[in-house]
């Protein structure tokens, strides 16, 4: 036994050396493929990580580690004095990816800006619907066609943006993955080329990566920019091996065909921390897993019936299930107690489901629909799990749960649609560490139909999130949303679960990973020993 | 001979039209708008639908459309998946080779074990070895391979770390695939740390697919053999005193063989059904897995259009064994 | 001789030798061989277990199997030091699971009963009309079934759940649509092989028409090689069912349908190795159980073509 694995060993490293001698390689294994590589029209955290993270820069750029934002393609930029322009001032000496499919011509300039974010809102840009049906998802969800009028090029090195109205987050907003800036050069030869559609196969941006190959569902691989204007990363070879079978990834990690993986089993983190070659680096996530009521359809249109609903659950106890021991915090407010503007005050519906059952019975509810999918989300390890949960503490108190299962991308899409009734299982992770980022997208009039799954449309809670996003005062952005978490309190449009810990299992030989708030999967900071 | 082809392929032909009436049919059956599904679109506008009613032809009556199909699928096209934004006949292209490979050496792993385990079991019949090798045949049998495949994967992937945990070949090789098949592939570079991680890459995945056929074989085997080895001519070939191996190989063995060509022929089917459960335990990239994945994103274009592709070649994989039996069976030679 | 039409086929259940039956003299020499049989008489002992837990697992199943234990997620065997209460231990939300499989035995037993007899009346139906009209019914209905078994079984039962949508009726109804074509062909050859016989002619003669011919004369004496098919097709159908609910598209949460269970245990592999072990193993017994039963049937149903 001993010399047969001696042998399968002696030919692994020969076959490791023989594929790369001295150049330091990471192996990332991630849970799901890239639907493709332009972060403008993608929405999974898998996207941007296979994508925004690697390939491209943004004009501002999350700190590692935090939400505060820092120059990226910009170096300074200013506000009007009314709120109303934005000023980019951008940097010099930027160079795009030269790869087997592009050689760039010239240097990043303002061009590439106003392009990347023109192909966004103007209908008549070659690019604005140049994937068939696929959008650009994130700049709707962010509703920046009300908030932003055009964007303008002052001068080669100089951009502009125009609001419609003040609106705080927006430079936090432009640091968004959606936000990526492309190279209008390559645009152009695509189109004349009458390839558009290669903007998102064979990617070129600033990044610290570029795109070598993609082998569809199996491995992504890059190579570290030479030139890139942060200085040359560490890494020469980065791959992405592709593994969505979460206890697949993890025994590739505890194998070594992994250096570095996402989303470990929560059941897994106890022996994975007590692994001797391994760290388990984590973070309380900037994220919420919930269940969104359809607010305009009976039975749940009642918030008495949603408030008996929320009280039959036992909530610690699913929580417990669901994560395993501490990997998560139950939730009572949409936004993580990390976040500022928390409201500690605020007191969640109890576990009474005797209770429950009255309200229930003298509202008639014997029946309802509870939705669930199949994807692992940082939010719920399992929606089937969450659900049969859930399903039996309403059978306890009389309602009869139908479970509705479906695959991801199909769930999000009928989810959003009228009329969809019951209760819909969902989350979110962060994208920037404000507020609004959480409250408008998730429960904002303006996003019924995309994000607001519960359909809800309250006054009071529409006029505390659109004060908190004109204001500029942190003092009354913060009472604005604490506001906002008392109305939403009060109506329960939604049963809120968890905040959970976010969880990164790596060798020890790889250096320097730094979490990330937003769970993104970052490399551009990380070293590998030798 | 030339009579027995041709009549074989005379069969194949009303096969293959009810092969294509059926994936015709299955799209007109599925619970989703047949148009958008074989255009691989969501959430069309109405201008890009009234072109694919016309491009699909549903405004015509139903026949139309059957020779608007069967005129597409000569063309070589196969429709486009929703996921992956391609042509359907470029994404199977690309996964088949996969299966291909592994449905391979799955077959080499159930013959090279299953006849010499027929054989020992048919010559040294009724005694423990026999009952023992057939009973182990028959759990094998009996196994439900997908929960066969993750005990394995725990044992000799995650406890003992002998087999590599998923994936084709280690993540430092990186060629552009000529044929697809790594096996092949790695060679044709001359890598030979490639090849050798290919291989065993292959080692868990071929012995999970190949559990069921070997036992199949091996049982088959054994009935084949003390089926022949009751003959008259094998009794002669004692009577005249020759060693009881040469009787076997030399006589016994290669009219055994016939039918046991045969049912190594019928497996196919099996390997291909097998590939499906393997594929996915082992998150191996090949059509079985595609097709189980096309299903619960709704992606309808690859299910009708895998369903006919498999289809065909498992017919075409038939027709060759058919031929292959119809040439080494003397009894048919003869006619 | 060889059936020119199978070897066209790709079957995922072995075919029973179409060889003309000759009536055995009584149940008594039909039992003799069987229970000569060690394997088979083990087969029958561990099947009538499995078949009176299925029936009596409503009471004699120390937990519901529904129930969710709030203090005992995922629990190891109580002979392996986990919760007394939960002899194997629990489910990640809490249910007991020697309970759940008990009651998947119900699930399992139902499910291969119920495609048998699918399978049986259509293929029945088929084989009968087709060997005894011969001429261009016949030709149709063998063709149909040919098409039926171009594919390869497991894919196009999950073709057709496609499109009549994940569960547990859809599976089964899908798997009976796989496994007709052998049962077709079966009676037909026998059908074909009877029709000529005098005691057929005879009847027919005595004025008895093509019904009563087909349902009454013929069929009960083809009846050994279908009960050894169907017996092999039973433990085949629990097979493909629990694969369907592996992979999600059979019976769906909660059931306790022991491949569903195995689908839901699979991240468990490497923290609670006994939520994977048990439903696996269940299916392994009781497929392994009904084979050796189908063996001994088919040596003793007919001595000559007995092989050991």
């Amino acid at each position: 036994m001993k010399l047969m694995k001696t042998v399968l060993t002696a030919s692994a490293i020969v076959a490791m050396m023989a594929g790369s001698a001295y150049a330091k390689q990471l192996i990332y294994c991630s849970e799901a493929s890239p639907t493709h590589f332009d972060p403008g029209m993608s929405t999974g955290g898998n996207d941007f990580d296979a994508s925004a993270r690697t390939i491209f820069n943004r004009l501002v750029e999350f700190e590692h580690g935090g939400t505060a934002v820092e120059p990226g393609l910009a170096e300074t930029w200013e506000t009007s004095a009314d709120g109303l322009e934005l000023t980019f001032h951008l940097r010099k000496g930027v160079k795009f990816h030269t790869t087997s499919y592009f050689t760039p011509t010239r240097d990043f300039n303002a061009d590439d800006v106003v392009f990347s974010f023109e192909r966004q809102y103007k209908e008549d840009n070659p690019y604005h619907a140049y994937l068939g049906e696929l959008q650009y998802d994130y700049y709707g969800a962010m509703a920046m066609p009300a908030f932003i009028k055009e964007v303008v090029k002052v001068d080669d090195y100089t951009v502009k943006f125009v609001l419609t109205q003040p609106n705080a987050p927006m430079v936090a907003n432009l640091a968004m993955d959606f936000a990526s800036i492309e190279s209008k050069e390559y645009a152009d030869a695509l189109v004349a080329a009458g390839t558009p559609q290669n903007l998102s196969t064979a990617p070129i941006g600033t990044g610290p990566f570029q795109f070598v190959d993609y082998q569809t569902d199996a491995t992504i691989r890059y190579q570290a920019f030479a030139d890139y204007w942060k200085g040359k990363v560490a890494i020469d070879d980065l791959i992405f091996a592709i593994t969505p079978d979460t206890t697949a990834r993890t025994q590739r990690l505890l194998a070594g065909e992994c250096d570095i993986m996402s989303y470990p089993n929560a059941q897994d983190i106890a022996s994975l921390k007590a692994n001797p070659d391994l760290l388990v680096l984590d973070q309380p996530g900037l994220n919420i897993g919930y269940m969104a009521y359809d607010t305009t359809k009976a039975p749940t249109d009642k918030a008495e019936v949603r408030h008996a609903l929320n009280m039959a659950i036992n909530k610690p106890a699913l929580v417990e299930a669901l994560f395993g021991t501490g990997n998560a915090v139950p939730a009572k407010n949409l936004i993580p107690p990390t976040m500022w503007s928390y409201d500690d005050a605020i007191v969640d519906d109890p576990y009474d489901p005797a209770k429950a059952k009255e309200i229930l019975a003298a509202n008639g509810v014997t029946e309802i629909d509870l939705w669930a999918s199949d994807r692992v989300r940082s939010y719920n390890p399992s929606f089937a799990r969450s659900a049969e949960i859930i399903q039996q503490d309403w059978a306890a108190v009389g309602v009869k749960a139908n479970i509705v299962q479906m695959e991801w991308n199909q769930y999000r899409v009928d989810g959003a649609k009228a009329g969809r009734g019951g209760a819909f299982q969902i989350g979110w992770g962060g994208d920037n560490g404000d507020p609004d980022n959480f409250f408008a997208v998730l429960f904002g009039a303006a996003a019924i139909g995309t994000q607001n799954y519960a359909m809800w449309n309250n006054p009071d809670f529409e006029a505390a999130i659109k004060a908190g996003v004109i204001e500029t005062d942190p003092v009354k952005r913060t009472a604005a949303y604490v506001k906002a978490q008392e109305v939403m309190n009060a109506e329960a449009p939604a049963f809120l679960m968890a905040h959970s810990t976010i969880y990164v299992p790596m060798n020890k030989k790889v250096l320097g990973y730094t979490m990330d708030p937003l769970a993104m999967h970052r490399f551009d900071n990380v070293d590998v020993a030798e | 001979m030339l009579q027995f082809l041709l009549r074989r392929l005379a069969l194949i032909v009303p096969t293959l039209i009810g092969i294509t009436i059926c994936t015709f049919g299955f799209v007109r059956l599925i619970p989703v708008d047949p148009i958008l599904a074989m255009a691989g679109e969501r959430g069309v506008t109405a201008k890009r639908y009234a072109e694919l009613v016309i491009k699909y032809g549903f405004d015509r009556p139903i026949w139309d459309q059957y020779f608007i199909y069967l005129g597409q699928l000569l063309r070589g096209d196969f429709g486009h998946s929703i996921v992956s934004h391609r042509a359907v006949v470029l994404d199977f292209v690309t996964l088949f080779p996969a299966t291909l490979e592994l449905s391979f050496f799955a077959l080499i792993f159930a013959i090279v074990i299953g006849i010499p385990v027929g054989i020992i079991a048919a010559v040294r019949r009724g005694t423990w070895l026999d009952q023992g090798l057939m009973g182990t045949a028959l759990v094998g049998y009996s196994m439900p391979i997908f929960w066969w495949g993750l005990l394995l994967i725990i044992f000799f992937s995650t406890t003992l770390g002998w087999t590599p945990v998923s994936g084709r070949i280690a993540l430092n090789f990186f060629f552009k695939p000529v044929t697809g098949i790594m096996t092949i592939d790695s060679l044709i570079y001359g890598n030979w740390p490639a090849f050798f991680s290919a291989l065993r890459h292959l080692i868990l995945p071929s012995i999970v697919l190949g559990t069921i056929p070997l036992a199949v074989i091996a049982r088959q085997t054994r009935s084949a053999m003390l089926e022949v080895m009751g003959e008259d001519y094998v009794r002669t070939a004692r009577a005249k005193g020759l060693k009881e191996s040469r009787v076997v190989s030399l006589h016994a063995l290669r009219n055994a063989l016939i039918p046991v060509v045969t049912t190594i022929g019928l497996q196919v089917g099996v390997l291909m059904g097998g590939a499906i459960l393997t594929e996915t335990i082992f998150s191996w990239p090949g059509v079985g897995r595609w097709m189980v994945e096309s299903i619960f994103k709704r992606d309808y274009s690859v299910v009708q259009s895998g369903l006919l592709l498999i289809a065909v070649i498992v017919m075409v994989i038939n027709l060759f064994v058919d031929i292959l039996y119809g040439a080494i069976n003397p009894r048919i030679r003869a006619n | 001789m060889t059936d020119t039409n199978a070897t066209t086929i790709a079957p995922t259940v072995p075919i029973a030798p179409i060889e003309p039956f000759r009536r055995a003299s009584g149940l008594g020499e039909f039992w003799y061989y069987f229970t000569r049989n060690k394997g088979a008489v083990l087969g029958l002992v561990v099947f009538t277990i499995t078949v009176l837990i299925a029936i009596l697992a409503p009471w004699i199943a120390p937990h519901p199997p529904e129930l969710q234990y709030k203090d005992a997620f995922l629990k190891p065997p109580s002979w392996l030091g986990g919760d007394p209460r939960f002899f194997l231990g629990t489910d990640p939300i809490g249910r007991d699971i020697l309970s759940r499989l008990m009651h998947g035995a119900r699930y399992s037993l139902v499910i291969g009963a119920v495609i048998v007899t699918m399978s049986l009346a259509f293929g029945i139906a088929f084989g009968l009309l087709a060997g005894y009209f011969r001429g261009w019914v016949d030709v149709a209905i063998m063709r149909l079934m040919d098409l039926i078994l171009a594919f390869p079984g497991l894919l196009l039962a999950l073709v057709l759940v496609a499109i009549l949508g994940p569960g547990l009726e859809n599976a089964m109804l899908a798997i009976a649509v796989v496994f007709q074509p052998h049962f077709a062909r079966l009676v037909r050859g026998a059908v074909l092989a009877e029709k000529t016989r005098e005691y057929v002619t005879s009847a027919r003669l005595a004025g008895a028409g093509p019904i009563h011919l087909m349902i009454r004369t013929i069929l009960p004496n083809c009846l050994a090689p279908l009960i050894v098919q169907a017996t092999l097709s039973f433990s085949a159908a629990i097979l493909e069912a629990a694969a369907l609910g592996f992979l999600g598209l059979g019976a769906q949460p909660p059931t306790p349908e022991w491949g569903t269970m195995l689908a839901t245990a699979r991240e468990f592999i490497t923290r609670a190795p006994w939520v994977v072990t048990s439903p696996g193993l269940c299916i392994l017994i009781t497929v392994l159980a009904i084979n050796l039963i189908g063996d001994g049937l088919r040596d003793a149903l007919d001595p000559k073509l007995k092989r050991s």
